[in-house]
């Protein structure tokens, strides 16, 4: 089996450094809705200039590089338990080189590993058996302070008078996005997972946020709803960094799930705008990225 | 654009207006979640007794924090190994977090401010008018570009805290800021807080 761990490191230099091209066209569509000499116009032009200034210099967006989220997709012949140690051994060193900061807490003793590995749970790497002939690998960096922003609601939810159809999945989001504020680094991206159980849900709401941002949903109901909920976060005026302004939500994705009868989980992950999400694909002896 | 030297006079805290865009210039000190809780912990609500260099450390932060600024950032820094330290990436982080400290670290070190993102609420807000101090606001995420605005590490306390909590004595050179929170008690976040929340009762009313 081939030996990909300096492939992974250029993946993860790339996803922290370099914002994928469908987000930056979303943020540079978003200055020109915001009002010349506006403090929102002024955040988004700071975050463009970033965005040009961290890809130039191969250094992290972001000074908190997140959660690494690895979705690793293999033909047969691939081993999971090689994938994974080339994974940490190129996360470590991203690490040292810089493009990771340090980000594992052991939450009970408080040390950082200083390296990004910890324990057998960080980072979250997820494999999954595929056909054909092609390996995936998807990362997707999600920092704090969005992370701290997500939501997960019961419904029916009598506080909002949100009941279990779509209109009250459309409340109980709005609801999540007003509560964050500028505090998520708005303008964010949200994804919303319908159903599941408590713990599917979350990792639903962020699987959904690898689909690209131009891609409308194939559910038109769904896609329906999403076009909604960014439109209507968009009317509270929340805008960028929690300034006031025209762009709250950049997009939302929305996935729908299986639930048990009993329950009705809205589940809503909150991505900041430093949307880092990138895919390597190998086929043969060939890797490239997107 | 305001441009402001560090340490900084009540007088000029006082002058300052939410909006008001300011460059900052001198040298400031990083401190986040681990850092504000072990200093209400050990010298303030002194519930837990000084450990080790504690009480060293704590003198040498006194005369750095008087009229000075607290940082909310755990910055990404290379030259660990070599102690030759540098900021790669230094944005915000979210100061909410602090909020039931804040106000008590503020007032107990004389600070004239606190950098962060994302805001702070009515605690905070009303130390700031005691104080007086305000709330500085950098755009969250910039971070290769704001690290570009720190011109020298001068050394770092409590590195055990890990490298994103660490305290980094660092010295900065026209810093970007907006003043969000001004000691007279305005608040921007407060503002769009309501104005949303008015929305979106509109919104959950169709």
């Amino acid at each position: 089996m081939r030996d990909l761990t300096n492939e992974i490191l250029e993946l993860i230099r790339r996803t922290s450094s370099d914002l994928p091209p469908d987000v930056e066209k979303s943020l540079r569509a978003a200055v020109e809705k915001e009002a010349p000499g506006s403090a929102a116009r002024g955040a988004l032009e700071t975050i463009l200039k970033n965005v040009e200034l961290s890809r130039k210099n191969s250094s992290p967006i972001c000074q908190d590089t997140g959660t690494p989220i690895f979705y690793v997709k293999y033909p047969a012949g691939w081993s999971t338990l090689k994938l994974k140690q080339q994974i940490r051994t190129a996360l470590a060193e991203a690490t040292k080189k810089s493009y990771m900061r340090p980000n594992a807490v052991d939450a009970v003793y408080g040390k950082n590993s200083g390296n990004n590995l910890g324990g057998d749970d960080f980072p979250y790497i997820h494999f999954e058996e595929v056909e054909g002939e092609e390996l995936t690998i998807e990362l997707m960096l999600k920092g704090g302070g969005c992370e701290n922003v997500g939501a997960q609601y019961s419904l029916p939810d009598n506080r909002l008078g949100a009941g279990r159809d779509l209109a009250g999945v459309r409340k109980v989001v709005l609801e999540a996005v007003y509560k964050a504020q500028g505090q998520g680094c708005a303008p964010g991206i949200l994804g919303v997972s319908i159903g599941g159980d408590r713990g599917s849900a979350y990792l639903a709401s962020k699987e959904v946020l690898f689909r690209k941002m131009d891609e409308s949903n194939p559910d038109p109901k769904l896609a329906a709803l999403e076009k909604q909920l960014t439109e209507e976060s968009n009317q509270m005026g929340i805008g960028p960094m929690g300034f006031g302004g025209k762009t709250t939500v950049l997009d939302t994705k929305i996935t729908g799930r299986h639930r048990l009868p009993a329950c009705y989980f809205v589940t809503v992950s909150y991505m900041c705008w430093a949307y880092r999400r990138r895919k390597m694909t190998v086929r043969g002896d060939e890797v490239t990225y997107e | 654009m305001r441009e402001i030297t560090i340490p900084i006079s009540d007088e000029t805290i006082r002058s300052l207006k939410v909006g008001d865009p300011v460059a900052l210039t001198g040298v400031m000190i990083t401190g986040r979640d681990t850092a504000h809780k072990w200093l209400i912990d050990t010298f303030i609500k002194k519930t837990r007794q000084p450990q080790g260099d504690d009480l060293e450390i704590y003198e040498a932060l006194k005369p750095l924090l008087e009229g000075g600024i607290i940082y909310h950032c755990g910055p990404v820094v290379s030259g660990l190994d070599s102690k030759q330290y540098k900021f790669v990436a230094a944005g915000p982080t979210t100061s909410i977090r602090e909020e039931p400290y804040q106000a008590d670290v503020m007032k107990h070190f004389d600070l004239r401010g606190v950098i962060g993102k994302g805001g702070m609420g009515p605690k905070t807000l009303k130390g700031c008018q005691e104080v007086p101090g305000v709330y500085f606001h950098a755009i969250g995420g910039a971070a290769t570009l704001i690290a570009q605005s720190v011109t020298k590490v001068l050394g770092v306390y409590k590195l055990d805290f890990g490298v994103p909590e660490a305290m980094w004595v660092i010295e900065v050179k026209e810093f970007p800021v907006v003043v969000t929170m001004d000691a007279h008690g305005g608040s921007l976040h407060r503002v769009v807080e309501e104005q949303s929340g008015k929305v979106l009762a509109e919104l959950l009313a169709k």
